[in-house]
């Protein structure tokens, strides 16, 4: 089995899988679009627990004693250009590529009777997607890294504006029209690296020495499409109208992957090879994420749609990691890794939730609901421990990441971790308050006394995710042992090259004053 | 056996609330029941094999967030402190699993409820059993979190519900303060296990901090923040306001929540960390007089409400500003003896209102009772119990540690103990007036309740009943038998390292004070007991001439001091309008209408002017070539 293993490719695998599941389901001829849909449904289920069955394979054979990129693969693509089709995981991506494999079949169970028609195109994006994604975590160069960073862009596009609910067109163009616009900024930053160091791969631009100068303009270049991706606060307006306008396993993959997009940017470019920018923009992140927690807690208690409450949940949960990240300590950074990964989790589970009952009703309006633990206490069960998770209820997933960011950050600078720290209180606040307005109360409403409770699919749907979720909240040490190399040297090097600048100036400084100057 | 002790509850917790359906009722009530007294009979050796016979020890069971030098693991310490809370937690708890059994038996959820109080049950287990901070953060948490779900429990009540989320939301703003107190002790001692730590606190004594801004004494800012938890969940003054409100859930839940176990973590915080708080002697001040002023406080409250469980509600409140200020001139022993006391004969005053509502038909305003005490004789005997318990009348549980208390403040000698000694004796006059009240308005006089109700009136069954005699005998003898280990001269062998005094011993201050203040106490007690049957026995009269009298008191006292009001104009009503106004002014009002909808509207509309240049009569574009003409000709010859 490991001989096995170790000869295979295993990223191009787990890639490019979800491709040949396309060329798959365009085999499909059938006169009956029902049948066409059924067999694009099923095909794409087993094409997604595939791949993410082979994804454990790098869990399994993952050696977490090590930072070094593993399971790399490297083939000459432009070689005149030095740009080379580059692959490899360590402890920071190799969680996030199970995250994106794991969700993926979840997803497609979700949308197995909401979407009826072009179901085959559907299924086609989603796969689109899922390479695209597993693809960015993987890539180790630039070109290649830029490639997938864009092209998850398209599909997602496609699903909003295609699938999506009733102002989709504007939602779609105002979610391409912020994150085409960091996009060039980021291409042109990665032309300037190139000009610099003659090489797009990864691992020796991590070694690169930038100037401080250049580095305060790559870091913008990077921050602005990073920051959208996140979303930080005040670029996060599309991702509520890009929520709401999605379909439910849209939502899913929105907030549980893509929006791990911007912050894992910061955590393998902006902080490895820009170290000096990083800390003079620090207290920038700082302030944008603190507004960002509490501004947006704030909005998410005001509002009256489901999914958009969610939304702005997600913009405070990922200000809580943008803290977490540029506070660079072990617990901030390991912490702000755990909370996206259980972010993806759990805000993924909430939009599921919020998907069962728009399948039922077709409305996300929270007046319209009230009183549904009556006749669906699974569900009420299910959204509970979800929610819980979301207000990082110790035991469940949400706590350790929370913890240890504040922890973290609080090593650093207290007034940050206290205003961070009021997100825990705001979001006790907003979600019990939709909780209450949605679950709790009496059973009132006619058109809702008929709503059946989870049927079998949904719990399948659920079950994974409510045993992730205590998992990770009881037994976190499974996915913390991965990261924590990594993130060590990150930490390290960080410092180190810091270190380094402050010795620098300091000689400078020191033979200006002996030369009397 | 430490960990059964500990995991039964759970057990019984997860097949009640998961197969509750298929088992049935009466198959989850003896899961439960049989989880949580396996549990209470197990303590009990624990208890002597650790406390008396002095076997502590730390069962590890794994590793939990570990994450550089920051380690934590899922343990299970037993000290004497702990051994103690185990004790009370599981006895008083499976009484009051048992009392359920009857007191809920018209309910249909009944393995919800049941399920609810054994995860509760074990919530409060990992808490006081805890090793470390997060642990013990684990637990609060998990106690907050059942708390939030049984006061909620009959879901279909608004006024439930809005109960629920405040005693979460409240206890939210403590445990914001407890964080940060948790992340200061990690920044100072590298380390958040209780022995680390505690080992290097002396090494630390002098240390300053700067936290906020502010430069200070690092144990006092770290005592007071790990203190601002301790009030969220013990209901002290300022963050009380969800404890009364707590009172829409179900009569056992208050007993087991609000009487003998979460309330009281506050209290076991701070005698936890007690060899932490024992350096930071100006946070020990502010504890004393958070304490004793929300002791006098409540009490006042409790005079004037008309809910009986308010009035128990408050009650407790007053109570644990005992124990805080107890706490807060370094008394521990007195104040985890009074704890310890309290859960026996408070959780009995719940249990018993409970079956006092019971009897009314679920009534539980005391201005419709009265006059019944013939017909429930033995929930009025054990109310009597309860109530001598309380108002501290020798020889019963109350009496011993209220008493030392009151000693303890008095020969602490310094202004903050003088300041307590005065608020405790006169809040321990107006207990004796509100719980005379109480039982004078309940069970005497004529019957106000209508005749439906008043022929309905019956004693409960005996499955209320028996364990009320189990917490009637604990009020009347716990105190008692714990004296001598817990505050007399056996308290050195039986506390050991489990409580911290630096210093002069207050305890042993407390046995050489003034016989005026020995007998202070009794005196106000009887003073107390003897008007409120002036005033609702003899004159009943006088109550309502009074409230006509001085209406801005009554009605200031009835409001509970307006703090609801206060809060919900200062905080509650200005979040959602903020939350309003960032969203459409904010996001928009400005970030849309000038970031995307501003850029594509601008683009559009300078496409229409430019469009608009384009008319296609022939005499404009020469027009326009004319002036290009002319303009470009001017550049050449002005600029050339």
């Amino acid at each position: 089995m490991n001989g096995f293993v170790e000869n295979l490719p295993l990223l191009s695998v787990i890639t490019f899988t979800p491709l040949l599941g396309v060329l798959l389901l365009l085999t499909i001829r059938a006169d009956d679009p029902e049948i066409v849909a059924r067999n694009s449904r099923w095909v794409t289920l087993w094409v997604t627990v595939g791949t993410f069955l082979a994804s454990l394979l790098i869990w399994t054979n993952f050696d977490s004693s090590t930072a070094d990129f593993q399971f790399v693969e490297q083939a000459a693509w432009f070689p005149e250009f030095g740009i080379s089709y580059h692959m490899g995981v360590d402890g920071i991506s190799m969680l996030f590529v199970i995250l994106s494999t794991f969700l993926m079949p979840l997803c497609v169970l979700a949308s197995w009777d909401a979407i009826k028609t072009r179901v085959r195109e559907y299924m086609i994006a989603f796969l689109i997607l899922e390479t695209m994604m597993v693809g960015m975590f993987c890539a180790l160069d630039m070109v290649l890294f830029y490639v997938f960073f864009e092209g998850v862009l398209i599909p997602m596009f496609l699903i909003i504006g295609v699938w999506g609910g009733a102002r989709r067109v504007y939602a779609a163009f105002k979610f391409f029209l912020y994150t085409l616009t960091g996009s060039v900024l980021l291409l042109i930053a990665i032309l300037a690296m190139y000009f610099v160091a003659e090489t797009t791969n990864i691992p020796t631009l991590m070694t690169t020495d930038f100037p401080f100068q250049m580095q305060f303009w790559l870091w913008l270049g990077l921050f602005a499409s990073f920051a959208v991706k996140v979303p930080m606060w005040p670029v996060h307006t599309w991702l509520p109208d890009a929520h709401v306008e999605a379909p439910t396993a849209g939502s899913v993959i929105l907030a549980g992957v893509l929006l791990k997009m911007g912050a894992y940017g910061f955590l393998r470019f902006s902080m490895p090879m820009l170290p000096l920018a990083s800390e003079y923009f620090t207290p920038l992140v700082y302030g944008l994420s603190i507004v960002a927690v509490i501004y947006t807690s704030l909005v998410a208690l005001a509002q009256e749609d489901m999914k958009k409450l969610i939304a702005y949940s997600s913009v405070a949960h990922m200000g809580f990691v943008t803290v977490g990240i540029f506070a660079a300590t072990q617990q901030a950074v390991q912490g702000a890794i755990y909370q996206m990964l259980s972010h993806g989790v759990v805000s993924g589970a909430l939009f599921l939730c919020v998907g069962v009952v728009y399948d039922r009703l077709h409305t996300r309006e929270i007046g319209r609901y009230g009183g549904l633990v009556n006749n669906m206490p699974k569900y009420a069960f299910v959204f509970m421990l979800m929610m819980m998770a979301s207000v990082g209820l110790p035991g469940t997933s949400g706590f350790v990441g929370e913890f240890l960011i504040l922890t973290g950050v609080f090593q650093v600078n207290t007034w940050v971790s206290l205003l961070t720290a009021t997100g825990v209180i705001l979001g006790a606040t907003y979600m019990l308050y939709l909780y209450r307005r949605v679950i709790y109360g009496e059973l009132v409403k006619e058109d809702l006394k008929d709503m059946l409770d989870l049927s079998r699919r949904e719990i399948a749907i659920f079950a994974p995710l409510c045993v992730v979720v205590m998992w990770m909240g009881v037994y976190p040490m499974s996915f913390l042992v991965v990261m924590e190399a990594s993130v060590t040297k990150l930490i390290t090097d960080y410092h180190a090259a810091l270190d380094a600048n402050a010795l620098a100036s300091g000689l400078v400084d020191g033979v200006r004053l002996a030369l009397g100057r | 056996m430490e960990a059964a002790a500990i995991f039964l509850p759970l057990v019984g917790a997860l097949i009640a609330g998961f197969f509750g359906r298929q088992i049935g009722d009466r198959a989850s009530q003896v899961v439960t029941c049989l989880g949580v007294g396996l549990a209470a009979v197990l303590s009990i050796p624990l208890f002597f094999d650790v406390a008396v016979n002095g076997n502590e020890r730390v069962v590890t069971i794994m590793s939990w967030i570990n994450s550089g030098t920051f380690e934590t693991s899922w343990a299970l310490r037993f000290d004497t402190l702990s051994a103690v809370m185990v004790m009370t937690v599981t006895c008083v708890s499976s009484l009051i699993h048992v009392y359920s059994v009857g007191y809920m038996s018209h309910d249909d959820s009944k393995p919800r409820f049941m399920a609810y109080l054994s995860l509760f049950t074990f919530a409060m287990l990992m808490l006081v059993t805890a090793d470390n901070l997060v642990q013990l953060f684990f637990g609060w948490e998990g106690v907050g979190v059942v708390s939030y779900l049984l006061i909620g429990f009959w879901f279909k009540k608004p006024t439930a519900n809005a109960a629920a989320i405040k005693a979460f939301v409240v206890n939210r703003v403590g445990d914001f303060g407890f964080l940060l107190g948790i992340f200061g002790i990690y920044l100072l001692f590298d380390a958040v296990t209780f022995d680390t730590v505690f080992n290097a606190v002396p090494a630390h004594v002098d240390d300053t901090v700067t936290f906020f801004g502010i430069e200070g004494h690092a144990l006092t800012l770290i005592a007071l923040l790990l203190f601002v938890g301790a009030m969220g969940k013990s209901a002290q003054l300022l963050l009380h306001t969800w404890l009364p409100d707590a009172m829409e859930g179900p009569t056992p839940v208050s007993a087991l929540i609000h009487a003998a176990t979460m309330v009281t973590a506050g209290v076991f915080l701070v005698a936890r960390m007690s060899p932490l708080f024992e350096y930071a002697p100006a946070a020990l001040e502010v504890v004393t007089i958070v304490g004793a002023s929300t002791a006098f406080f409540a009490a006042t409250i409790g005079c004037v409400q008309n809910d009986i469980k308010r009035v128990i509600a408050y009650s407790t409140c007053s109570q644990l500003g005992y124990m805080f200020f107890a706490c807060g001139i370094g008394a521990y022993p007195a104040a985890i003896f009074h704890l310890m006391t309290h859960a026996w004969f408070k959780a009995l005053l719940f249990l018993g209102s409970g079956s006092v509502i019971h009897a009314m038909s679920d009534e539980q305003d005391m201005r419709k009772m009265g006059g019944i005490w013939k017909h429930v004789k033995v929930t009025y005997a054990m109310m009597w119990i309860g109530t001598l318990a309380l108002v501290a009348v020798p020889p019963f549980a109350g009496y011993y540690s209220k008493d030392m208390i009151l000693e303890a403040a008095y020969g602490a000698h310094t202004s903050v103990g003088q300041y307590a000694f005065i608020m405790g004796i006169g809040a321990a006059l107006l207990t004796a007036f509100y719980s005379g009240r109480l039982l004078f308005m309940t069970f005497h006089g004529e019957p106000r309740a209508d005749k439906e109700t008043m022929d309905h009136v019956h004693e409960s069954p005996l499955v209320m009943t028996l364990p009320l005699a189990g917490l009637a005998l604990g009020a009347i003898f716990s105190g008692m038998i714990g004296y001598d280990l817990f505050i007399g001269d056996g308290r050195f062998d039986f506390w050991r390292d489990a409580l911290a005094v630096v210093g002069e011993d207050p305890i042993e201050a407390a046995h050489h004070v003034p016989a005026w203040v020995v007998w202070s106490p009794m005196v106000v007690t009887v003073l107390g007991l003897g008007l409120s049957f002036h005033m609702y026995m003899r004159r009943p009269e006088i109550p309502g001439q009074l409230a006509a009298k001085f209406p801005v008191v009554y009605q200031f006292l009835l409001n509970k001091w307006y703090f609801d009001e206060l809060y919900d104009f200062l905080f509650v009503r200005p979040a959602f309008k903020l939350g309003n106004f960032f969203w459409k002014r904010g996001d928009q009002g400005t970030i849309d209408r000038f970031g995307p909808d501003g850029i594509s509207s601008s683009i559009i509309s300078g496409a229409r002017r430019l469009g608009a240049v384009q008319t296609g009569y022939l005499y404009h574009y020469a027009f326009a070539m004319i002036i290009g003409i002319a303009l470009f000709v001017s550049w050449i010859v002005v600029g050339g």
